[in-house]
């Protein structure tokens, strides 16, 4: 299943990042190196066999609803890029 | 007391206690052996004089009140993966630009609760993602071991290569550093210390940036098996934060080191013997059968036939998972922000500003395996092969109680010979990644040094919760290998 320049820059968007145009050809062949190697578990036997997502008991454990950390928006935005009157400062996202 | 830093964390704690020494000049002597060797070997990307000065005095003089806290003192490096509360942590991400968390990690905050210092934070590749710590985004670290007759720089492994270089350098008594695939135990080979992750879920993992979740776990890099047993017992406890921590008692693993392994069946996996590995691996692995069967252990060959499958299914599986944790970098509530001409444009720009090639192209993949229409071939794919991987070791462990691996298939390589071809760079964690995807723990000991005077380490599997035996049979290995080898400091 090789991939062209084309699944690259879908893949790409799908994962938002900017990829310049002379970078998805090398990328291209760079992953397909990669998923050439992997073919291989295509040998593997896997009928009738569960998928593994976890190496621990499945059932995760509850907890009650209730608000056990927080009320503390300094701390909160203590990080941010950008940040006004107790707010995070983003894009416009609504045109 | 001279030469302060070449204590073990055993004998540093003994000294502590006794009053021979205290913390801040424990932390004094590290923190100017780190001054001086930094500038060449590139261990810590935060060296922490003021806060870790200010832990020492708090020690003292929770000592002088009668504390006997296990690490009372006790001075650590952190490896940058770890949120500190008010020190950075970046993942040696550029992403994450000057994040200073306003928090503390699990594991960390058992490291304070248990009287242990911070010294700073260590070097790593960037998110975890590498072998050979060249991923940073603050520049490779040195490993302090060169080939004999050599001034060649080599790589300390990775993606710990920090923790592993500093805890062999001499600049902290021992290190936390996490382990995904195998970034705990190939530095601790490369570097001639001890490594262990142990069983998944035993380590909380809340404030630990996440690369892999279902395959992330902490574990202690140090200079002896009994120190990485004393950091491990201090590192481990359930966690209501962390949905996969185990709610299991943790034993006091340093009870088990020095104990019996005479009856002990000791697997030997035949999967692990592989094409091109150097002869002098080969013979070590051999060397360290024989001390086990001198040790009074008996020595079973098995099979673990899916062994050649578990590199590939781990850079589905891995990537997979990090492609979905590192969505959160969008440049939004942390990290830099690079504007664009919209908000698409801005999260693009951002990222791709913010991450390394090395995490663009693993982004990449896994969005690829996750995507439409590749899901079932890929990432399905895998997780069932990740199930027959895991019951190799459950078929294997019906029958032995631990099985012993090389854990790397070279010794430590010059910086830049693995970095063009991303294949070779991943073969790196053919012996360790098979326990990531079972969840098992496994130790890396230093067992000896290959012809051009560098170290190599033989690996400890065990099974599920029984990192005693684990101990005890790399206590056993310690014992008869006797390695004492240091890097010459020529920094």
């Amino acid at each position: 299943m090789a991939i062209d320049e084309n699944t690259v820059r879908r893949v790409a968007h799908l994962a938002r990042l900017a990829l310049p145009e002379d970078r998805l050809a090398p990328m291209a062949a760079e992953i397909n190196g990669i998923l050439a190697w992997i073919e291989q578990l295509n040998e593997v036997d896997v009928e009738g066999v569960e998928p593994m997502t976890s190496v621990v008991a499945a059932k995760l454990p509850m907890r009650e609803d209730v608000v056990t950390d927080g009320g503390d928006p300094r701390k909160v935005l203590a990080n941010a890029p950008k940040s006004e009157d107790g707010f995070f400062v983003v894009p416009k996202v609504v045109e | 007391m001279s030469d302060l830093t070449k204590l073990t964390l055993s004998d540093a704690v003994d000294a502590l206690a006794a009053k021979k020494v205290s913390s801040v000049e424990l932390t004094d002597a590290f923190l100017a052996a780190i001054d001086k060797a930094n500038p060449h070997l590139n261990a810590y990307v935060v060296v922490a004089h003021d806060k870790a000065r200010a832990m020492a005095k708090a020690s003292d003089e929770r000592r002088a009140r009668g504390s006997t806290a296990p690490l009372e003192g006790a001075p650590l490096g952190i490896k940058d993966l770890f949120c500190t509360e008010g020190v950075r942590s970046t993942a040696c991400s550029a992403i994450l630009g000057e994040f200073t968390p306003t928090y503390e990690s699990t594991v960390t905050a058992n490291l304070w609760r248990d009287g242990a210092v911070m010294l700073g934070k260590l070097n790593m590749d960037e998110f975890a993602m590498g072998s050979s710590n060249e991923t940073s985004c603050f520049g490779n670290v040195i490993n302090p071991w060169r080939a004999r007759n050599s001034n060649a720089t080599l790589t300390s492994g990775g993606s710990s290569g920090g923790s592993a270089a500093a805890t062999a350098a001499d600049l902290c008594l021992a290190a936390t550093a996490t382990d995904t695939g195998g970034s705990i135990r190939q530095p601790a080979s490369f570097t001639g210390t001890v490594g262990i992750k142990p069983t998944y879920g035993r380590c909380s993992r809340w404030g630990i940036v996440a690369f892999a979740s279902s395959l992330d776990q902490a574990g202690p890099i140090a200079k002896t098996v009994k120190d990485a047993a004393i950091m491990l017992t201090s590192m481990c406890g359930h966690d209501p934060k962390d949905s996969t921590s185990l709610n299991v008692d943790t034993p006091d693993f340093a009870k088990a080191v020095g104990k019996s392994v005479k009856g002990l069946r000791i697997g030997v996996p035949k999967e692990y013997r592989v094409v091109g590995m150097p002869a002098e691996i080969d013979a070590l692995w051999a060397k360290g059968i024989q001390q086990l069967k001198d040790a009074g252990c008996e020595i079973v060959p098995v099979s673990l036939p899916h062994t050649k499958y578990a590199l590939p299914t781990y850079y589905i599986i891995a990537p997979a998972e990090a492609s979905s944790n590192l969505a959160r970098y969008d440049g939004m509530r942390f990290g830099a922000r690079k504007p664009g001409k919209d908000l698409n444009e801005t999260y693009e720009a951002t990222r791709a500003a913010g991450f390394g090639k090395e995490v663009q192209r693993r982004i990449l993949i896994g969005t690829y395996v996750l995507s439409a229409g590749y899901y079932d071939a890929y990432y399905l794919r895998a997780q069932k092969v990740r199930s027959r991987i895991a019951e190799d070791f459950t078929n294997v462990f019906a029958t032995v109680d631990a099985i012993l691996t090389p854990t790397a298939p070279s010794a430590a390589f010059a910086l830049g010979e693995k970095a063009g071809d991303p294949v070779q760079m991943y073969l790196n964690d053919i012996f360790t990644v098979t326990t990531n995807l079972a969840g098992l723990p496994g130790i890396s000991v230093p067992a000896g040094v290959d012809a051009n005077g560098l170290p190599l380490g033989l690996q400890v599997i065990g099974k599920a919760l029984d990192e005693e035996t684990v101990f005890a049979v790399a206590a056993a290995l310690e014992d008869a290998a006797g390695f004492t080898a240091k890097p010459g400091a020529w920094w």
